[in-house]
């Protein structure tokens, strides 16, 4: 078996002295789509602020390819192809569309580039790329952001929450977009609360809760055992 | 119409360079949310520097200038965002703002000792050459100067729209987080904003010291003219704040032009960035309050009702002890320290529990001390009144900034306090230019307070009562109040709860403390001059203040004690007398972070030691008590419990009638 993209090895974290990672484990196969799952409080997004180096580990360790990267500094890891895509609209309000594809070339792929392959997929940004970021609409703002995933080619894609806010049909257009990235190759962790979505475009899936991964498998098994898993008190 | 025209030009030229002065500091302001009110000082240094390479070393001017801007200003802005201006932009503004005033007071420490004073010449770049455009002579240094605002504005416009590092630098404002995850580096491009602006400063700076002259304090206080210039684009717009820069530098040159030279009129020049400020600041739309943000701070502890009465009466009667034993000199200098610990105590009411910041609160006794002088009723009515009188100024104060946040109102607090106290203390009807009041001593219902060590220990009455009276207020609804402002007044916005009457209230009362410090010091005195209430001492008192603790009482009668040893100490060592504004400044931006300072750190020691001894302590008493003391105290609670049961009977009752 090749070494996994991904590796996270009984990873703990803490807000203060709250713990919020009890020991987690969880690797992504090169080139997969993993969906992780669960429900509010899990400890989700914090599992990926600690995987992109937002939040310290307390203990665990992390591998990106084969590589320890424990305690890296985000921005170190985004320039080596760890693209995080956080909670909520991940773009910068007071800059105009433009700009902000202009910020993603510091993962490494020239700017001319990031703009021709954003505005190649999304023909509309194009049309709004002196416009504000902020005054653009929930779901083109989402488009924006998905755009640093297009566009720079990265490892591995975390996406945190995609849907957060949005009306189904758009979150269904944004997963139609997570199909055809992974179908490039790049191996992506999807959190996501909304299941079948998410298990729609993933090879794997794992369920969350309270701070471990309690259940991983096919997404089919997953969505069959989720219920029993979140409301049955597997945990 | 040649001389309107000869005017505008010389205006054009002190615009140009106050317009490369202003956009430094709102580049930093925007990029980093520092506002660095020593931004001025920094140039003021840098000039020095300057001259020093210029005049001293024989460099030529070129050389000198070039190694200034290019070397030493961008490495002391790296520097300084290092290790002093990291992080704090995400904390509470009192706290930045207290920390670049010690870099303030730190620096001009700096200037004095490394380049006491002395008289020094910078001259004006290529000084023998100009041109005539007209009849009006234009030297070749304004035209460098417009050149250079030019080229700023230019290359500054470049490198923020047409250059990925210039816009990392605006998306760092919105959100350094997600531009790490984008792979840009928020530290960095911080760091170059400091160097940039810290250059500017500098660049700035120098431009204007043949005009100005190479002065610790005119140089400094160019922070006002750079704020009142970048106002007009509410401290973001580059494009504005050139125009406003413009703009002052204008009405300064036309208000040298045209008005009087003599009485009331020719006072106003030196003040008119105050009052362009305060007029641009009227016009300004409502600041839209910043949601998801909760800045609290822990705070030292608030004691109990009885313990502070223990301590205030512990005070006086060490105090009475003091001085009963003390000398007429030492007397004074006792009553001066209670004057500044009871000026410290409105702002641990403002800044300790309200969360805002004062530049001026030594302004403000002041002008208590000017009205006590000028009501000449030395009794407890003219008292009353003085500190009214300073409130109101207080509230005058804070209304034009009503609409907006507490950066704005600390900032046009400094400009008060340099409104009077070059323009409204000068005048004729106050304390006149170099003048003295005559003030009486207080009597208190006819008996006079005559004898010095009476007074101060009437001081020292005054600042317990003041002191429990803060207490009260901070256990009560209104303490209540100030801290949810404080914390969050998005959130107070949300409840409902108008805040700016309150915040205008709440800087009066302030106000009136400081008055209520001022004319007790006028009686103290027996004579007050314009020179006792210089703004400076308004930004040492907020620094000790911090240093020792603006969240307690006991931080406030410590830094009372430290203000008044401070001119002691320096003219025991005149030598030194910088490097006392240097550890006062940079103390403050070590300490500046945590407002509980060092009184916190003794309440923990007290409470440590407390907890360490307290139980063998009780043991060896309760050894040596008689048993009859538990048994009193065993009573003393039977005779609670009829009143506790009545209570709740009262309460059940008032339930009942209420279902019904």
């Amino acid at each position: 078996m090749t070494v996994p993209i991904l590796e996270v090895i009984d990873l703990h974290a803490a807000y203060g002295r709250i713990e919020v990672l009890r020991g987690v484990d969880l690797a992504v196969p090169k080139g997969a789509v993993m969906a992780l799952l669960g429900p509010n409080g899990a400890g989700k997004s914090t599992l990926v602020k600690v995987i992109s180096g937002q939040k310290a580990a307390t203990s665990g360790d992390i591998h990106l390819a084969g590589v320890h990267v424990k305690g890296a500094k985000p921005d170190d890891l985004a320039r080596v192809g760890l693209c995080t895509i956080p909670e909520g609209r991940s773009v910068f309000p007071n800059l105009t569309v433009e700009e902000n594809l202009r910020l993603m070339s510091y993962a490494g792929v020239p700017a001319p580039a990031v703009l021709d392959t954003a505005f190649s997929y999304f023909p509309r940004l194009h049309e709004r790329r002196r416009q504000l970021a902020g005054t653009l609409s929930g779901g083109e703002q989402q488009m924006l952001a998905m755009s640093r995933a297009l566009a720079s080619d990265p490892a591995l894609l975390l996406l945190d929450e995609l849907s957060m806010g949005l009306a189904p049909l758009i979150v269904d257009e944004l997963y139609d977009t997570v199909a055809r990235i992974a179908e490039s190759g790049v191996s992506i962790l999807c959190i996501e609360q909304f299941a079948r979505t998410a298990l729609r475009v993933s090879d794997y899936a794992a369920v969350m809760s309270n701070g471990r991964i309690v259940a991983s498998g096919e997404p089919g098994e997953i969505l069959a055992t989720m219920a029993d898993v979140i409301l049955g008190g597997a945990a | 119409m040649s001389s309107l025209f000869a005017f505008t030009l010389l205006g054009l030229f002190t615009g140009a360079a106050y317009a490369i002065v202003a956009s430094g500091m709102v580049l930093t302001y925007t990029t980093t949310r520092v506002f660095n009110i020593a931004h001025g000082a920094f140039g003021m240094v840098l000039a020095f520097t300057f001259w020093d390479f210029t005049e001293r070393q024989g460099m030529p001017a070129l050389v000198g200038l070039l190694l200034v801007l290019l070397v030493v200003a961008p490495a002391i802005g790296w520097f300084t965002q290092r290790f002093v201006a990291r992080g704090l932009g995400e904390g509470p503004v009192s706290v930045s703002l207290v920390v670049t005033v010690g870099l303030l007071v730190g620096l001009i420490g700096v200037a004095q000792q490394v380049w006491p004073p002395a008289p020094r010449v910078v001259l004006p770049f290529k000084p023998e050459s100009g041109f005539e455009i007209g009849d009006t002579y234009v030297t070749a240094h304004q035209l460098i100067t417009i050149a250079c605002s030019i080229a700023v504005a230019g290359l500054l416009y470049a490198l923020l729209n047409h250059t990925r590092i210039g816009t990392a630098m605006r998306a760092s404002v919105d959100n350094p987080e997600l531009l790490k995850l984008f792979g840009g580096r928020p530290d960095t491009v911080a760091a170059l904003s400091w160097a940039i602006g810290i250059s500017l400063a500098a660049l700035g700076g120098i431009l204007l010291t043949p005009t100005v002259g190479l002065d610790y304090y005119a140089l400094t206080l160019l922070v006002i003219n750079a704020y009142a210039a970048a106002m007009l684009g509410r401290l973001k717009s580059l494009p504005l704040t050139f125009a406003g820069a413009m703009g002052l530098g204008i009405a300064e040159s036309y208000a040298v032009a045209y008005l009087p030279t003599d009485g009331f009129w020719s006072t106003i020049r030196p003040v008119i960035p105050a009052l362009f400020l305060f007029a641009v600041m009227i016009a300004l739309p409502q600041a839209q309050l910043r949601i998801g943000q909760v800045k609290g701070i822990v705070t030292a502890p608030v004691p109990s009702f009885r313990n502070a009465v223990g301590w205030g009466g512990g005070l006086l009667a060490v105090a009475a002890v003091l001085v009963a034993g003390a000398s007429t000199a030492d007397a004074l200098l006792m009553g001066t320290a209670a004057t500044y610990a009871i000026v410290m105590l409105s702002m641990v009411l403002l800044t300790g529990y309200g969360g805002h910041v004062s530049l001026a609160q030594f302004t403000f006794a002041g002008v208590g001390a000017l009205a006590y002088a000028k009501l000449d009723e030395p009794n407890l009515w003219g008292l009353a009144m003085s500190a009214v009188i300073a409130g109101l100024v207080g509230a005058l104060v804070a209304i034009p900034v009503l609409r907006l946040t507490g950066l704005y109102l600390a900032l046009s607090t400094l400009a008060f306090a340099v409104l009077m106290d070059k323009m409204i203390f000068q005048q004729d009807w106050a304390y006149k230019f170099n003048g003295t009041l005559q003030t009486e001593r207080l009597s208190v219902a006819g008996v006079s307070l005559g004898t010095d060590a009476v007074y101060v220990w009437v001081m020292v009455l005054v600042f317990v009562l003041v002191g429990l009276g803060v207490l009260a207020l901070r256990r009560g609804t209104l303490g209540r109040l100030l801290i949810a402002m404080r914390d969050s007044p998005s959130a107070c916005g949300t409840l409902g709860l108008d805040l700016r009457w309150f915040r205008v209230g709440l800087f009066g009362l302030s106000a009136s403390i400081a008055g209520l410090a001022g004319a007790l010091f006028a009686g103290l005195r027996g004579s007050v001059g314009a020179a006792d209430f210089l703004y400076f001492q308004s930004l040492l008192m907020l620094l000790l203040a911090v240093v020792f603790g603006v969240t307690s009482v006991t931080g406030a009668l410590l830094g009372g004690i430290a203000l008044m040893l401070m001119p002691v100490w320096q003219s025991d060592h005149p030598s030194l007398a910088g490097v006392l504004f240097v550890l006062v400044g940079f103390g403050a931006v070590a300490l500046g972070r945590d407002p509980n300072g060092l009184a916190n750190l003794l309440f923990k020691v007290g409470r440590l030691v407390r907890d360490r001894f307290e139980p063998q302590l009780r043991e060896r008493l309760d050894g040596l008590l008689p048993q009859g003391g538990s048994v009193d105290l065993a009573a003393a609670g039977a005779a609670e419990v009829p009143l506790r049961t009545m209570g709740d009977v009262s309460d059940d009752a008032a339930i009942e009638g209420s279902v019904r």
